[in-house]
């Protein structure tokens, strides 16, 4: 690698775009929303910067409040159940035939690659009223009834007079099935990269030494695999929290997470410096994760070394 | 090569070269050999059938003869006609194809620049210049979008301009959150590149250009490739930030599709999406054939 002074002008040139292009096309929009969030709404279409905190003692409001904490506790159990399905899958690539183990991981992030918006649209078809879900079951509650009559036990009713579709859309449980849904591939491949990297003769150690299975993965693979364990977790765990179009679709009026307020405050509502407040809200969680990410993986490193 | 990556397949040729049964006994499998284990296919083989079965369904109901989305009446192509007789919809598959491919164009250029910039030279401040080209990658999707709108309003963009000048703002919005995802590969790609190549052409008197175009240039090809097919689904899928930066005439597809969503599902939807789902996925092929050898993401 070489001094930039050592050939300045092609430095410039080639650094000259993207800096500019961040600078502008970015910077300066999330330095304009910063600004905006200290301002107030004067007019439909004024507003004045007065550098007031009115914004963020709003966003601590009840509801609000309400709004915010369920959003962090549903992207939290998202995130755990992503986990607690994502490390078997990466445990069997980790340990599938070599050749197989590309397939098994471009089947991984093939998902991530197709729309959102049409994976969240596709989820809709199997949870709503009339949904595959809800059809199964039903296929399923014939089908069990018709035993019951042919047992004779008909008469009884056992299984109800009729037929009563679960309500699996809007709600909380499907903004949360449609988190694990949309994100899993962001679980699966450091959790991979880690138990791929992990030396198996420890574990072979472990097991003739008598540790049974069970035991090998607790205090074995589980402490070594833990850098990979805490990325994917923030890795979920951030878009999740910032998620809009999955709660929008999937959850309808009954579960908005923070991502559903500021869009409201920038359309409908058209609060744009309480929305900016916000939106600043999430920012700083966000950075915070990511740092809280960055001292994890540094204690991490440590122990390890 | 084969083009079948479903998980029964997989699974199935598998097991199927030694004839043996699940329930064969537990002394042929090693004792690491988790992935050989009855339970552990079961499970892995589920959740890959939870994860497919919705956009494979999503898929198969376009072609089905029947407005409720549910039951299976008959193979039909009427809901694709219906979707290209529709002229909302091509509009914005137009628009969305126009935006995707000047921002492919852009963000290749200015995210290899920025690759080359940063794997060649040493300067001040480097270690938070990288951290600055990654802030579009971690920064939530919406407050991107909320920053979008706030700054082409603030700035007074002019819109109701004709085609395809309408489109200039989603275009540097996607530009502004596509080109440091190709700065990402293209820098991987170049972290495999043997400097003592570039040293021999400078020494047998090459230009700094011709060394560039004759030596670094092919070198790094496949990571622009896979860089600008990368940025081309980037743009072509974003929803979020194109929502707030869109107007009533400068609809892209996913805002389109989004609004039909709203109202019913229908499988006029489900037809539009096979469409994008395919071009995707063609992309995406083509991406990992050009990819060199791709370094676990973790980071």
């Amino acid at each position: 690698m070489e001094s930039w002074k050592t050939n300045r002008f092609v430095f410039w040139v080639m650094s000259l775009p993207g800096t500019f292009w961040l600078l502008v096309f970015f910077l300066v929009p999330m330095s304009l929303v910063w600004i905006m969030s200290f301002g107030e709404k004067t007019g439909i279409l004024t507003i004045d910067i007065t550098w007031t905190l009115e914004n963020y003692i709003r966003s601590t409001e009840t509801v609000y409040l309400e709004i915010i904490w369920k959003s962090v506790w549903v992207s939290a159990l998202a995130t755990i159940a992503c986990l607690l399905i994502a490390y078997p899958i990466a445990f069997a690539i980790s340990f599938a035939p070599n050749r197989w183990k590309p397939w098994l991981l471009l089947a991984v992030i093939l998902p991530f690659w197709i729309n959102l918006l049409i994976r969240t649209y596709a989820l809709i078809a199997v949870f709503r009223t009339r949904g595959f879900v809800n059809f199964s079951l039903e296929w399923l509650w014939d089908g069990a009834n018709s035993i019951l009559n042919f047992v004779g036990l008909g008469q009884f009713q056992l299984l109800g007079e009729r037929f009563e579709a679960l309500p699996l859309l809007y709600n909380n449980g499907a903004v949360i099935a449609g988190i694990v849904y949309v994100f899993m591939p962001f679980m699966v491949l450091p959790l991979y990269a880690n138990i791929e990297k992990l030396d198996k003769s420890y574990l072979e150690a472990s097991l003739d030494l008598g540790a049974s299975h069970v035991r090998t993965f607790w205090s074995i693979v589980v402490p070594l695999t833990m850098p990979g364990i805490i990325s994917g977790i923030i890795l979920v765990f951030i878009p999740a929290l910032g998620s809009f179009l999955i709660p929008d679709l999937l959850g309808g009026t009954n579960a908005q997470m923070i991502g559903n307020v500021i869009e409201r405050q920038f359309k409908a509502a058209n609060d744009w410096p309480f929305g900016s407040a916000l939106s600043f809200l999430l920012m700083y969680a966000t950075f915070g994760a990511l740092a809280l990410r960055a001292v994890l993986s540094r204690e991490g490193g440590g122990m390890n070394a | 090569m084969p083009a079948d990556t479903s998980i029964d397949r997989v699974m199935r040729t598998e097991a199927a070269p030694r004839k043996r049964r699940w329930w064969r006994r537990k002394s042929d499998i090693g004792a690491l050999d988790y992935a050989r284990r009855w339970w552990m296919k079961l499970f892995v083989g589920a959740m890959f059938a939870m994860l497919y079965a919705p956009i494979i369904t999503l898929m198969l109901f376009s072609f089905n003869d029947s407005r409720r989305n549910i039951v299976w009446k008959g193979f039909t192509f009427k809901y694709y006609i219906k979707a290209w007789n529709n002229d909302g919809l091509i509009e914005a598959f137009a628009n969305s194809l126009t935006i995707a491919v000047i921002s492919t164009v852009l963000s290749t250029i200015i995210g290899a620049m920025v690759a080359l910039t940063l794997w060649r030279f040493r300067f001040p401040g480097k270690p938070a210049y990288e951290g600055f080209m990654a802030l579009p990658i971690v920064v939530p999707e919406i407050c991107m979008g909320v920053a979008m709108l706030v700054f082409f309003a603030r700035i007074g963009w002019p819109s109701g301009m004709p085609w395809p000048l309408n489109l200039s703002s989603i275009t540097i919005a996607h530009v502004a959150f596509s080109f440091p995802f190709v700065a990402v590969v293209v820098r991987a790609r170049m972290t495999g590149f043997n400097r003592e190549l570039e040293e021999a052409a400078k020494d047998l008197g090459a230009s700094e250009w011709q060394t560039f175009r004759d030596v670094i240039l092919p070198f790094m090809k496949p990571g622009v490739v896979a860089g600008a097919l990368l940025a081309f689904t980037l743009s072509l899928d974003d929803f979020v930030i194109t929502f707030f930066t869109s107007g009533p005439d400068t609809v892209t597809f996913p805002v389109k599709v989004y609004s039909m969503v709203r109202f019913s599902v229908t499988p006029e939807v489900n037809a539009a999406s096979t469409v994008l789902v395919v071009i995707t996925v063609i992309a995406t092929f083509f991406a990992m054939k050009f990819q060199a050898p791709v370094k676990g993401s973790a980071d």
